[in-house]
């Protein structure tokens, strides 16, 4: 082989550098319009990428898309990437048209200054529940919709209950000896996630939510007495200590399986507990309350959608405000809510959607009553989440009793 | 390429002076190293210096979006060694280390010296040995999660069977750092046994004959010649699975996700839920930089060894 004369050389180390360059340096740009006469591509990303949720919420779209006049450039990922996807893009200004986050999220994203407010294009939150429509605001304005949302109940295992003579529980006294008369060999009482993360808080919240306890204060005597209640059901033995460690599907296989009597979990796990057990005998109640007066109040659940501030051109963020409104239209809240198992964010169609969800009822009723997580921290809510699920490990591992772990806790917040 | 050897300069060239050739044949050999520099920059400068700046600002996730991330001195660093959990965390960094390391090192080194001595089938058998390092870390994570549950993992149902209790592997604070530690061992051994078991390959046979004509065998010849050539090896090995280790992220996560109590959070793990749980990127960046600064003591360390390994 002969040797390449230094000009070649030099060429073609140009070149390699140059081409290296341009693949280390060039993402996936925004997609804009495709051609400059042609329909406007709407780019969407969220984590629906499970199969039920992709299929139903496709069909909403496309339909939406079709009435727009617009083509669709969806992508769907894995929920635990997304944050990070959000945040590379939202760097790099090649956010999506339509964008779906977390609705705990939405603070977050809109504190960026990366969203604009759906009421530019005509979304109003009329007729929602007040969660949602507290969870979509920042600083008074409203960035984010909940098109179908859930909440925690508890899910009981009928046959267990009627073995042990026992009715559902509607008090935490009740909660206690029901839970302590369905242990045995195996078996436990009661089962929620306390696993090291957001999980646990959320399963927390509604024990906490429902005694007056609040998050701006989470010393108060209501929220000692949610944990103590928590660790007096683990320290009875009622609750496996194994619930340190459960994420909320390890929870629900335990209800599958028949070894907890009684779990705390949403309505996205209905079709999973028919297909799994579909001989199982069970219901779903309201969360005990402390008092058979109180109200059970649970947290709200659901995915935000919004529209990212990315394309300048006031043409093609109109067609985007047109298919986010069609999508957060009525129809498409009930069917995707009939098809998800979810609840629709606009109580005002609680009574069309149980016609034809009729076991969803109870998850209607705690959706009213649901209360966002973020309405009142905010940004600063990801700190108090941690430090709710920190206290409760410290508090059933017997480290520190209640008041002491939620005092600790309290005081890493700064 | 053997030919490409041969330097010939085209004749129908006009020849250019000397100096000034060679001065153009630098250029255009350190212009072939660009892309290498530029990856290097690009893929380990890049994000290392990055990561090194953001310790000192305020990091949020409106930064992404606005490009300002205020500096604040060392404020991140002084909240996050003020925090009691630091010393905690630090401790279950340094113990989860060292446990994993003597784990994986002692039976690594066993195994290397029982497969050493051929057997029948002993080749299929250290192939399957690698097993564990094939899976993916969340399948690894994912399994021993189900199989140290407390209630229905198969060991405590094992050690239920025998008339003995179960234990709270994942879920007592005491215990789970000692369950993570040993599922961190069983991940590593493979890579402990296939860089002993080379290493031991190396050592010519006829060293062991000459020790046994002096009489020693056995411990004594593992002592006096095994050990001794195979140092240089072990130190590497060491300080590479230090680096590797200190790091661990996954296989926590997968297991406790740092829990129970923090019983098994070390400063990677909280590092990532600072930045990535808690989007408090300045915080998070912190606690990496403390860690980026204790694997570069041992990183410089490996630098040394392995150049001394070169001119011996």
């Amino acid at each position: 082989m002969k040797k390449p004369s230094p000009t070649t050389a030099l060429t073609c180390a140009l070149a390699l550098s140059a081409a290296l360059a341009l693949t280390a340096c060039s993402g996936p740009g925004p997609a804009t319009n495709a051609t400059p006469d042609g329909p406007a591509t709407i780019s969407i990303l969220d984590w629906f990428s499970g199969d039920i949720d992709h299929e139903a919420t496709q069909k909403v779209f496309d339909r939406c898309a079709d009435a727009a006049g617009v083509k669709l450039d969806r992508q769907s990922i894995d929920g635990a990437n997304l944050v990070q996807r959000v945040l590379q893009q939202a760097s790099t200004k090649t956010l999506p048209d339509i964008l779906m986050i977390d609705h705990t999220d939405v603070p977050q994203i809109a504190a960026m200054g990366a969203l604009r407010p759906l009421t530019d294009a005509d979304i109003s939150s009329e007729g929602y529940a007040d969660g949602v429509v507290s969870s979509g605001m920042y600083q008074n304005k409203l960035y984010g919709l909940i098109p179908n949302t859930a909440t925690l109940s508890l899910f009981v295992n009928n046959a267990l209950l009627k073995e042990a003579g026992v009715t559902a529980p509607k008090t935490w006294d009740e909660l206690k000896s029901t839970a302590a008369a369905l242990t045995h060999d195996g078996q436990y009482g009661l089962g929620f996630s306390a696993v090291a993360d957001f999980q646990a808080t959320w399963q927390f919240l509604p024990f906490f939510w429902t005694n007056g306890a609040d998050e701006t204060d989470i010393t108060s005597p209501e929220a000692v007495e949610a944990l103590q209640l928590l660790t007096d059901l683990l320290k009875a033995g009622s609750v496996s200590n194994s619930v340190l460690n459960w994420t909320s599907g390890d929870v629900r296989e335990q209800f599958v399986a028949g070894k907890a009597a009684m779990i705390v979990d949403g309505p996205w796990d209905i079709p999973v507990v028919k297909s799994e057990a579909p001989d199982l005998d069970w219901s779903i109640v309201l969360i005990p309350t402390k008092n058979a007066s109180d109200t059970s109040v649970a947290p709200l659940g659901g995915e935000a959608w919004t529209l990212p501030a990315t394309s300048a051109d006031p043409a093609h963020q109109a067609k985007a405000g047109e298919v986010l409104k069609c999508f957060l239209g009525d129809d498409s809240q009930i069917s995707m809510g009939v098809a998800r198992a979810t609840i629709p964010g606009k109580t005002t169609l609680k009574d069309e959607y149980l016609k034809q969800m009729p076991d969803m009822a109870t998850f209607a009723q705690q959706v009213a009553n649901a209360r966002s997580r973020t309405a009142k921290l905010g940004v600063d809510w990801p700190k108090t989440a941690t430090a709710l699920y920190q206290a409760e490990q410290l508090a059933l591992t017997g480290q520190m009793d209640p008041a002491d772990a939620l005092k600790s806790e309290a005081a890493n917040l700064g | 390429m053997a030919d490409g050897i041969a330097v010939s300069v085209p004749a129908s060239r006009p020849a250019l002076t000397r100096p000034h050739r060679r001065i153009r044949d630098t250029w255009s050999k350190s212009l072939f190293l660009l892309p290498a520099i530029l990856f290097v920059i690009a893929f380990f400068a890049y994000p290392v210096i990055k990561n090194l700046v953001m310790g000192f600002q305020s990091y949020t996730t409106a930064s992404f979006y606005t490009g300002e991330s205020p500096f604040i001195g060392l404020a991140n660093y002084a909240r996050v060694i003020s925090q009691p959990l630091f010393l905690k965390a630090l401790a279950n960094t340094l113990l989860f280390t060292a446990g994993s390391l003597l784990g994986q090192f002692v039976i690594g080194m066993g195994l290397a010296l029982f497969f050493h001595r051929h057997f029948p089938l002993s080749n299929l058998l250290r192939s399957l040995l690698l097993l564990p390092w094939l899976l993916p870390l969340m399948v690894s994570s994912t399994s021993w999660k189900l199989i140290l549950d407390k209630d229905s993992g198969v060991i405590n149902q094992i050690l239920e069977s025998t008339g003995l209790a179960g234990v709270s592997w994942l879920t007592s604070p005491s215990v789970a750092l000692t369950a993570v530690v040993i599922v961190n061992i069983w991940i590593g051994i493979p890579f402990n046994v296939a860089i002993l078991y080379g290493g031991l390959q190396d050592i010519p046979e006829d060293l062991y004959e000459a020790a046994s004509l002096d009489g020693a065998t056995g411990i004594r010849a593992f002592a006096h010649v095994t050990w001794p050539l195979l140092r240089p090896v072990v130190t590497v090995l060491l300080v590479l699975g230090v680096v590797y280790t200190l790091k661990v992220v996954d296989i926590i996560i997968g297991l406790t996700s740092g829990g129970p109590a923090n019983a098994t959070q070390t400063i990677a793990t909280w590092s990532y839920q600072t930045s990535f749980i808690s989007f408090n990127f300045g915080e998070g960046a912190a606690l990496s930089n403390i860690l980026i600064i204790i694997s570069l003591v041992f990183a410089l360390l490996y630098l040394r060894v392995s150049r001394r390994g070169v001119d011996e």
